[in-house]
């Protein structure tokens, strides 16, 4: 994309950000707020060479997303927790780059977040409902957790209303709606077999909503707040796979850019825990990695400030980011899974073993048969 | 020993015989391979070999040249002569060919005699290769798709969208893994029946995938 073409963009982000930011409070753009917050110029700098690099964008691009970030006004954001564990908030609230407090609540507008506002019960409920009747098609919304669709969605409500309803109204008014972490994308835990609250990703649940999926266990909080800059700098979505989702962040398979990759390439395996292949930092391969099945940004983005990520620190990846990880990513630490209908611990190795054996066996007897009988051979047709 | 002179038939073509052999060699090569790209053994002595980088190389080349071998087998049913036909590969659907089949698995459960001479494919066999080559569509497709995620968007990632759709990605390996050893069981039962059939029938069965001809008392029609 040229510079031009993202000059546009901006533009058009500013433009947009004119008409649909009325609030008094968000007439400041994300440049003011920084500084008033004593965010430094160089930090903020840093902060969108990183975002920049998060989009899996050219280095070139970070004084157009500086600039656009400077100009342009935040969003209100609407976060909304359903059948989860609070892991992805965890993720956010940790996330080093930038810090919650420092950048992430400055640039998004966090209007609602049940685990973080200071707001409870009703207060909350009229926060919530004062958002999305006052920006209208114009707010982000966060899911975090899958949605109950069995018996109407029963089994998962919040202030007495389900979270099937919920999700229907607040997402289905929303700009996008990013679902955060496997659960929402697609179920995650909640939707492992036998999935006894009928769990569903948002995109099951909301049809016709615009939705974004960051899944992973948890979503790297780098990855939402880059998801969040490209809207603010682009004004649009990110280019997305079959599975929805960004394809900067999921576009390419663990085990392409894994740091282990040579010694799988060399044929270096571990193949047992704490052995000498392991404490080399060998392939993990053989002790069931799922980094060959899974499309995530983890080798490169890492957890913790970039600290380390799954497999660096030695464990195989689990394939937490792919639909139905749960069921089909198992067991985790062997290469393939069980053979469904054949018990426990039946590989596919042993049954295609045993049936090999059983034909060979039945065409021995078969051809011992043949070598005892007397029989007769071709005769000419017996017509005249 | 029949006293009579045998009729010499050419019934399969050069391409017939081509493909065969092809498939014979690039699936022996495909599951030694495979077999090590599943269940790998640390041979490398250091981080500067590339063992298992050329046992995937030589996996996806024979696999180049398998899918190849298959489809031209396909497109050759289509124009090749009746030996090679597609129609041989349904023997029920006709009447003579339902009484073929029928001599044939009497024959192998010990019930007739008389060795059953076929000019041509044996009824039982093409019933199987039907199977075989659903078989080899799917370890084409579903070892395709895992191979064309090393290439995200890609050409083959993209016209193979499908397969994700209906697989998941351990489900795929799974799946290509289990058929293994399924082909080889039709393997065993292959070279069991091909050697039966030279013994029985004296028509040259197992040469006749190198020469083409079969000997026969009947005369071809």
């Amino acid at each position: 994309m040229s510079k031009q073409k993202v000059d546009t963009e901006v533009d058009s982000v500013k433009q947009r950000g004119d008409v649909s930011q009325d609030s008094e409070q968000q007439e400041y753009s994300v440049g003011e707020i920084l500084k008033q917050r004593g965010v430094s110029r160089r930090d903020f700098l840093k902060f969108c060479s990183a975002m920049t690099a998060a989009m899996s964008l050219p280095a070139s691009f970070a004084p157009s997303v500086a600039q656009a970030l400077d100009e342009v006004k935040r969003p209100t954001l609407v976060w909304l927790n359903f059948q989860d564990c609070t892991g992805d908030s965890e993720a956010l609230l940790r996330a080093a780059n930038p810090t919650v407090g420092e950048i992430i609540l400055d640039i998004l507008s966090v209007d609602y977040h049940e685990t973080i506002m200071a707001a409870a019960g009703h207060q909350a409920d009229e926060a919530l409902e004062s958002t999305i009747t006052k920006y209208k098609g114009k707010y982000l919304c966060v899911v975090e957790g899958s949605i109950s669709m069995k018996d109407g969605g029963i089994y998962g409500c919040t202030s007495g209303k389900t979270h099937l309803e919920i999700a229907r109204r607040v997402c289905g008014s929303a700009l996008a709606t990013i679902a955060i972490g496997t659960c929402a994308s697609y179920g995650g835990i909640a939707a492992g077999t036998p999935n006894p609250t009928g769990a569903v990703g948002v995109m099951e649940a909301v049809p016709g909503a615009t939705v974004i999926n960051l899944p992973g266990c948890p979503c790297n909080a780098d990855n939402l707040t880059a998801t969040v800059v490209h809207y603010l700098v682009f004004g649009k979505i990110p280019a997305m796979d079959s599975k929805g989702r960004p394809l900067f962040a999921y576009g390419k398979r663990i085990h392409d850019n894994c740091e282990r990759r040579p010694h799988f390439d060399a044929g270096q395996y571990v193949e047992h825990w704490g052995d000498d292949a392991h404490r080399k930092g060998f392939c993990l391969y053989k002790m069931g990695c799922k980094g060959p099945a899974t499309f995530h940004n983890c080798p490169t983005q890492r957890y913790n400030e970039k600290t380390s990520w799954p497999v660096a620190s030695g464990h195989g990846c689990a394939g937490c980011s792919e639909p139905d990880f749960w069921d089909t990513m198992g067991p985790m630490y062997h290469r393939l899974p069980n053979v469904p209908g054949f018990g426990i611990e039946a590989t596919a190795d042993k049954i295609g073993l045993g049936l090999v054996a059983g034909a060979a066996a039945a065409f021995a007897v078969h051809g011992a048969l043949n070598a005892l009988r007397k029989d007769k051979e071709p005769q000419e047709p017996k017509e005249g | 020993m029949s006293d009579s002179c045998k009729f010499k038939c050419y019934i399969w073509e050069l391409p017939v015989r081509w493909c065969h052999w092809i498939n014979v060699v690039s699936i022996v090569t495909l599951a030694v391979t495979g077999f090590f790209i599943g269940t790998p053994v640390s041979f490398a002595g250091s981080a500067s070999d590339f063992t298992m980088g050329w046992i995937r190389f030589v996996h996806f080349t024979a696999a180049y040249a398998f899918a190849v071998s298959v489809l031209s087998r396909m497109v050759w049913s289509l124009i090749g002569n009746k030996y090679a036909g597609w129609k041989e590969f349904f023997p029920y659907a006709t009447a003579a060919g339902r009484e073929k089949m029928n001599k044939m698995l009497r024959y192998y459960m010990f019930v007739d005699k008389e060795v059953p001479e076929t000019i041509g494919h044996n009824p039982l066999a093409t019933t199987a290769y039907f199977a075989l080559f659903l078989l080899y569509i799917l370890m084409i497709l579903t070892g395709f798709s895992l191979y064309a995620q090393h290439a995200p968007q890609g050409v083959m990632h993209k016209s193979l969208g499908f397969m994700y759709a209906l697989f998941s990605d351990q489900g795929m390996r799974l799946t290509h893994h289990f058929s293994m050893w399924l082909i080889f069981g039709f393997i065993i039962n292959h070279i069991y029946s091909a050697w039966l059939m030279d013994i029985k029938e004296h028509g040259s069965e197992i040469s006749s995938m190198f020469s083409g001809y079969k000997f026969t008392v009947k005369k071809e029609k």
